[in-house]
């Protein structure tokens, strides 16, 4: 049973990261999504502080709130003329240290892990339930991770087209009279919400690797949004369901074993994926040339 | 003032942010920033493989198997960028996080074996600046020694490198090995300044010091100096203000005294910095508010072929040229404008810069219109300002004006435009 937990707490991870993780490649802010996840860590302290739970509503808006600081901090950098890459840089490395601090401040008030915050432990999960009524309800992760994934995805399928075209041609969605930057904000505001619900399974700087690389892995697989999407989500959970037990095989930490396993789903397809991958273009030049020749003969 | 074990981590993190300064400045430049995040994760399966071969915790054996790594990293983001369609970003964010995850499962295994002595490790991920001594910091400084002094003899190449490497390519420049020396000197820096500094603070410092110093000038040679001053600085800072409370860990305070100077610098550079910037635009805008009135009221006087313009007609005059009635106000105070008897007037100097600024407004104009048949040392575009007009257009462009019947038509009797038009 709690084995069932633990693969579905790393499922329920993958596929609400994965499904932001799209519209994050889509738009070029993998990054972004990057300085996000750490930049958060003040706001789970804070918010920690102030609630002294780890697995509370205030404390998702607080980290929600970081993160949409963290938004606003980078787009004002740029915009007064600091270049994309030092602009992420500066803001989300001042921003963690501001949470390591509070960390070392507090740590007396904080009953937070700094090790626990960036790698996560996922094999804890099925032992902290929510107890109510008498019954146990199932641990409280899978029921947070769940509630951000309904989250994501209502919101995906609430303003599809919106998204969908601000991704793809922004300046389109302007023209047509659609607020970008609010749904800029939005998604960074679900990226927020999801890593700090996800930060104490599968850490916070392995979310990362589960909002880029399922994404990027169904990238290579389709030119559709909607089926990137789903493929993303699928790949996300194979990696989630392998690493665990490959994480039992190598007796190592879980959530590292479901990141490196989705790096190796993202290499297969880099090399075999049917229309965009490395050796099967290959394949199709040399059969090309095979027939040009056969041709010419 | 520091008791000696602090001095040796005051030295460390002054030299390692100087390093990290220099080397940081060519990759702020290339836009590679963010390269220093992703070489910073990628060095733990580096450090990890390394213990698993050698079994000791050994800084020499850490330094190879980082930088291999390290070296592996960057290779797969150009082959991902160059062989499929994943952008840099996602290249960049997909081989951090899955080389810091295959780090995490190597270090976790290390901690799971019965082969103990591996506490420490994990030190890297935050650094122990603390815990620098006097060994470690000979080190540092030999191998810092090195990487500045590679970067000074190949500063040529490596400022190609940095603003023009398809010009480079084009002159036959080695391009692969210069990049690759280049990410070597990344890669060490990277590595040296994990131990003591930890991953996020290495990232920091290397970005964030050339960032800010990008705003004090214009030339790579001064930027690279000041980069190192401001990295060496945050070092020094940080690890100094760490020594007030036991409890403050020294790498997030470095990371905050850069970023503490990179902000200092976005505001008070004298040239690109946002208040000499913010200064500059407002006395501009100013000046074009002066003209705009200027050349407004002037345009009323000709038409009406008048030396004075009675109150009543100063809200058509306003709407149309978009003026407010500060802006008049602010001329009266300059002494061109005189009120008197409900009306307006020009002073003496008043009737000179109005009519000189509707003569230029003019002189202008009738240059754009035979601008292809004009030779000028200076493109049309570059003239913004009165003072930069070329004087030996003057007297052709003012032959074409009263061609056209533009010229300025009107000035009070006392008054009378030199030769060249205008008042000089």
């Amino acid at each position: 049973m709690n084995e069932l937990w633990i693969i579905l707490t790393g499922m329920l991870v993958a596929s609400s990261c994965a499904l932001l993780g799209c519209f994050l490649i889509l738009r070029k802010m993998a990054m972004v999504g990057d300085a996000i996840s750490h930049a958060v860590l003040p706001g789970i302290v804070v918010a920690f502080l102030v609630t002294g739970d780890r697995h509370s509503f205030p404390m998702l808006l607080g980290a929600a709130a970081f993160g949409l600081v963290t938004t606003l901090l980078i787009e004002s950098l740029r915009k007064s003329g600091v270049q994309a890459d030092a602009a992420i840089s500066v803001t989300f490395t001042s921003l963690f240290s501001v949470g390591i601090i509070l960390v070392s401040l507090f740590a007396r008030q904080v009953d937070l892990d700094l090790d626990c915050v960036l790698y996560g432990e996922i094999i804890y999960v099925p032992w902290d339930t929510i107890i109510w009524n008498g019954l146990d309800w199932g641990p409280k992760a899978v029921w947070i991770v769940g509630t951000t994934l309904v989250l994501n995805a209502l919101a995906i399928l609430l303003f599809y087209k919106q998204l969908k075209l601000s991704a793809f041609d922004p300046a389109m969605a302007v023209a047509l009279g659609i607020p970008v930057a609010f749904f800029h904000y939005l998604l960074m505001g679900l990226v927020s919400v999801t890593t700090v619900a996800s930060f104490e399974s599968v850490g916070a700087i392995l979310v990362v690797a589960m909002l880029i690389v399922p994404a990027a892995t169904a990238y290579l697989l389709t030119d559709r949004l909607s089926r990137m999407l789903l493929y993303s989500v699928l790949t996300g959970c194979l990696s989630a369901v392998t690493g665990y037990f490959l994480a039992g095989a190598l007796d190592a930490s879980v959530a590292g074993a479901m990141t490196v396993m989705a790096g190796v789903f993202f290499i297969l397809a880099l090399f075999l994926s049917p229309r965009h991958g490395i050796v099967t273009r290959w394949w199709q030049r040399m059969r090309l040339r095979r027939d040009l020749a056969s041709h010419g003969e | 003032m520091f008791e000696p074990n602090a001095l040796w981590v005051v030295a460390g993190t002054s030299v390692l942010g100087l390093t990290s300064g220099i080397i940081g400045s060519f990759a702020f430049l290339r836009k590679r920033g963010l390269m220093g995040d992703v070489l910073s994760h990628a060095a733990l399966p580096g450090i990890c493989l390394a213990f698993m071969v050698t079994g000791t915790k050994n800084m020499f054996a850490f330094l190879i198997g980082a930088l291999l790594t390290g070296l592996v990293a960057s290779f797969a983001i150009n082959f991902i960028t160059a062989h499929s369609r994943i952008k840099e970003d996602t290249a960049l964010g997909l081989t951090l996080s899955v080389f810091f995850g295959l780090g995490i499962v190597l270090l976790t295994q290390i901690q799971h074996s019965p082969n103990g002595n591996q506490s420490g490790l994990d030190k890297f991920l935050f650094g122990q600046a603390a815990a620098i001594i006097q060994s470690d910091l000979l080190w540092l400084g030999i191998i810092s020694l090195l990487l500045i002094t590679l970067c000074a003899l190949f500063f040529k190449e490596l400022k190609l490198l940095s603003f023009d490497p398809a010009f480079a390519k084009s002159i036959g420049f080695p391009l692969r090995p210069l990049e690759f020396l280049f990410m070597l000197l990344l890669v060490t820096t990277v590595v040296i300044g994990l131990q003591a500094a930890g991953v996020i603070l290495m990232a920091a410092l290397l970005i964030t010091p050339a960032a800010a110093a990008r705003y004090w000038t214009e030339r790579l040679g001064q930027m690279v100096v000041i980069a190192a001053c401001f990295g060496g600085l945050s070092g020094l800072l940080g690890s100094w203000i760490s020594t007030f409370g036991t409890q403050l860990s020294t790498g997030p305070i470095i990371v905050l005294s850069s970023t503490a100077l990179f902000f200092l610098s976005m505001l008070c550079a004298p040239r690109r910095g946002l208040i000499a910037k913010g200064w500059r635009a407002a006395r501009l805008k100013t000046k074009l508010a002066e003209e705009a009135a200027l050349t407004a009221l002037y345009a009323w006087m000709e038409r009406n072929q008048q030396p004075a313009i009675p109150e009543s007609e100063l809200p058509a005059i306003l709407l149309e040229a978009k003026l407010s009635p500060k802006q008049l106000d602010n001329l009266v105070r300059k002494g061109w404008l005189c009120r008197q008897d409900g009306e307006l007037t020009f002073s003496e100097t008043g009737w000179k810069e109005a009519y000189n600024t509707t003569l230029f407004q003019r002189l202008m104009e009738v240059w754009a219109m035979y601008e292809t048949s004009i030779d000028s040392p200076v493109p049309l575009q570059e003239v913004g300002r009165k003072e930069e007009f070329p004087a030996q257009l003057r007297r052709t462009l003012l032959g074409l004006l009263h061609r056209h019947q533009h010229a300025p038509r009107y000035l009070p009797d006392h008054l009378a435009p030199s030769e060249q038009g205008g008042f000089l």
